[in-house]
């Protein structure tokens, strides 16, 4: 066994299990606050990376500005899917609401498909290409640096749920909506707020990706691994969703590096079954209290 | 009772569920400043209803305020949303309690400083920790895990986090022991008194709504058909047979549970 090797595989794992993290805090934010299951959340990444596309080529505008304006447009679209699809969904069974999102991500390919082609694309180069070393170990730029932006994300937001306010009304929301308006939360602005802060981080995500692998329309795949990270984390879990994130993008690529990269998804889902046999609410989601 | 106008005044309303379900047929019914109003009825008379139509929860739940109006602080309720309502001043407590069991006890009553500035209700946890030692004690465990007595205890904690002008109270002894009752009805009227909080009490509990309300409402199948001072409804016949469990004619007929059942008197309200 090759150390050196060995802890490569395992940093670009932890990289990849970054993007997993955030990808999932968008998840898990929406579903928080509105116990909505956005199966969407891969195509809203898409859609976040194609505009960023077409602010950096399609406008010819310079990173450092295509980023921001890319992210600011995937909030607004957020917001204008929760108002106009999810809000009147308000009150329906959740299997509803679940395929509406369904649809909602066979749109978004469509809308991108008709605006910038059905071809795989590579995003504008804008992460430094020095290689980077963590002691003998080689690590990816590109990886290394989306890592550190995720890592910052999710920090940021484990820290904003601890300690404001609006952490508690997101959770009254969730927890029963017609309570939390009895209690003088805004439950309509919670939501669009919750759906606007969540498209804004899925465009990071999806840039994030886009920029390593590239995007198509069919990157709303990845949507499904995020599933998978989330369901592990439990799906009302922040923390959660950084742990697990991390654990399955290990798991992926060491499976790819000592099996072959078909074994990844069979390590992955594996792991689901796993983890759902043992706590189905994932690893650190939420109990249901039962009173006896 | 009160000279100034009413704080709370519903106005011939009518509720409709799902358009189809007529709830409230032609109720009114008014809340002085700083008093306690007892509404009493049995089971789907539309108690919680009237409830939910004061404080507009009733949207979510498909029902409609088809016709009549009601008037909180002289105002129509019909204009606000139902957090605005709550920012007001018009606290609902639900039925059944309501807590976010997921939250902390803390946790929940943070959720109910949204209904007013924050640093000012900031300043009220430590009323509530006052009113409820209890809640004190057990502040930064779930909410889910608190006993039913606990909960509402929490429950209306949370009602004073939000310093309302009125509270709707809907069945605060739901589930509870006789003790744990009557020490949150204590609670309630030591409330009205320190902090001259006015409430709408809707109660299965006749005795112990008489106890702590200055007038109450009795409803029939979404009307009210009888209301007075408490101190006169405890002494009509009706009520105390049929809200109060004292039987019409005297205790000797009650011999056995088989005969308990069988009312002496018809309702005179009804037919």
């Amino acid at each position: 066994m090759d150390w050196l090797f060995f802890s490569e595989i395992g940093l670009a794992g932890i990289g990849t299990g970054g993007l997993y993290a955030v990808s999932g805090l968008a998840f898990v934010l929406i579903y928080k606050a509105t116990r909505v299951v956005n199966m969407a959340i891969g195509e809203m990444m898409m859609m976040g990376a194609y505009i960023f596309i077409g602010f950096s080529v399609g406008l010819a505008l310079p990173v450092w500005a295509s980023i921001p304006l890319a992210v600011i447009v995937s909030g607004i679209m957020g917001g204008v899917i929760e108002r106009a699809i999810i809000r009147p969904m308000l009150g329906e069974n959740a299997i509803s609401v679940f395929m509406v999102t369904i649809g909602l991500g066979s749109v978004l390919v469509g809308l991108v498909e008709i605006i910038w082609g059905a071809d795989p694309r590579r995003l504008i180069e804008f992460v430094p290409s020095d290689p980077i070393f963590i002691g003998e170990a080689y690590l990816s730029p590109k990886v290394g640096y989306s890592f550190a932006v995720a890592a910052v994300i999710v920090g940021l937001f484990l820290v904003i749920f601890r300690t404001w306010r609006g952490g508690v009304a997101l959770r009254a929301t969730a927890g029963d909506q017609a309570a939390a308006y009895s209690m003088g939360i805004n439950v309509p602005k919670v939501f669009s707020l919750v759906w606007i802060i969540a498209a804004m981080i899925a465009a990071v995500a999806g840039i994030l990706v886009g920029s390593i692998g590239g995007v198509s329309p069919n990157m709303g795949v990845y949507g499904l691994s995020v599933l998978v990270v989330v369901i592990i984390g439990g799906l009302d879990s922040l923390l959660g969703a950084l742990i697990a994130g991390i654990f399955v993008g290990l798991i992926e690529t060491y499976a790819g590096a000592f099996l072959g990269g078909e074994y990844k998804m069979l390590a992955t889902f594996s792991l689901l079954v796993f983890v759902l046999i043992v706590r189905p609410y994932g690893l650190f989601g939420t109990h249901e209290i039962e009173r006896l | 009772m009160t000279s100034a106008s009413p704080i709370l005044d519903i106005r011939n309303i009518e509720v409709v569920y799902n358009n189809t379900i007529q709830v409230l047929r032609g109720l009114s019914l008014s809340v002085p400043r700083g008093a306690v109003v007892a509404l009493l009825g049995s089971n789907g008379a539309g108690k919680s209803t009237t409830l939910k139509a004061i404080s507009r929860l009733l949207e979510l739940e498909k029902g409609e305020l088809k016709s009549g109006d009601i008037l909180f602080d002289g105002k129509s309720v019909r204009q606000d949303s139902p957090h605005g309502l709550v920012r007001r001043g018009l606290f609902h407590v639900m039925e059944g309690r309501r807590v976010f069991e997921d939250l902390t006890v803390e946790e929940n009553l943070t959720a109910a400083t949204y209904a007013d500035n924050l640093s000012k209700a900031k300043q009220r946890f430590e009323l509530v920790y006052e009113y409820f030692p209890r809640l004190h004690e057990r502040r930064d465990g779930l909410a889910g895990y608190l006993s039913g007595g606990e909960q509402q205890m929490l429950a209306i904690g949370r009602a004073l986090i939000a310093n309302p002008e009125i509270i709707l109270l809907d069945e605060p002894s739901l589930g509870l022991s006789p003790l744990f009752t009557e020490e949150i009805f204590g609670i309630i009227a030591r409330i009205n008194n320190e902090q001259g909080t006015s409430m709408l009490l809707v109660e299965q509990n006749a005795a112990m709504a008489f106890a702590v309300a200055d007038y109450g409402y009795i409803m029939e199948t979404g009307k009210i058909v009888l209301d007075g001072p408490t101190e006169l409804l405890t002494k009509d016949a009706d009520v105390q047979e049929f809200y109060l469990g004292m039987g019409g004619h005297g205790d000797e007929e009650h011999k056995s549970f088989r005969d308990i059942k069988h009312y002496k008197r018809r309702k005179r309200w009804l037919s």
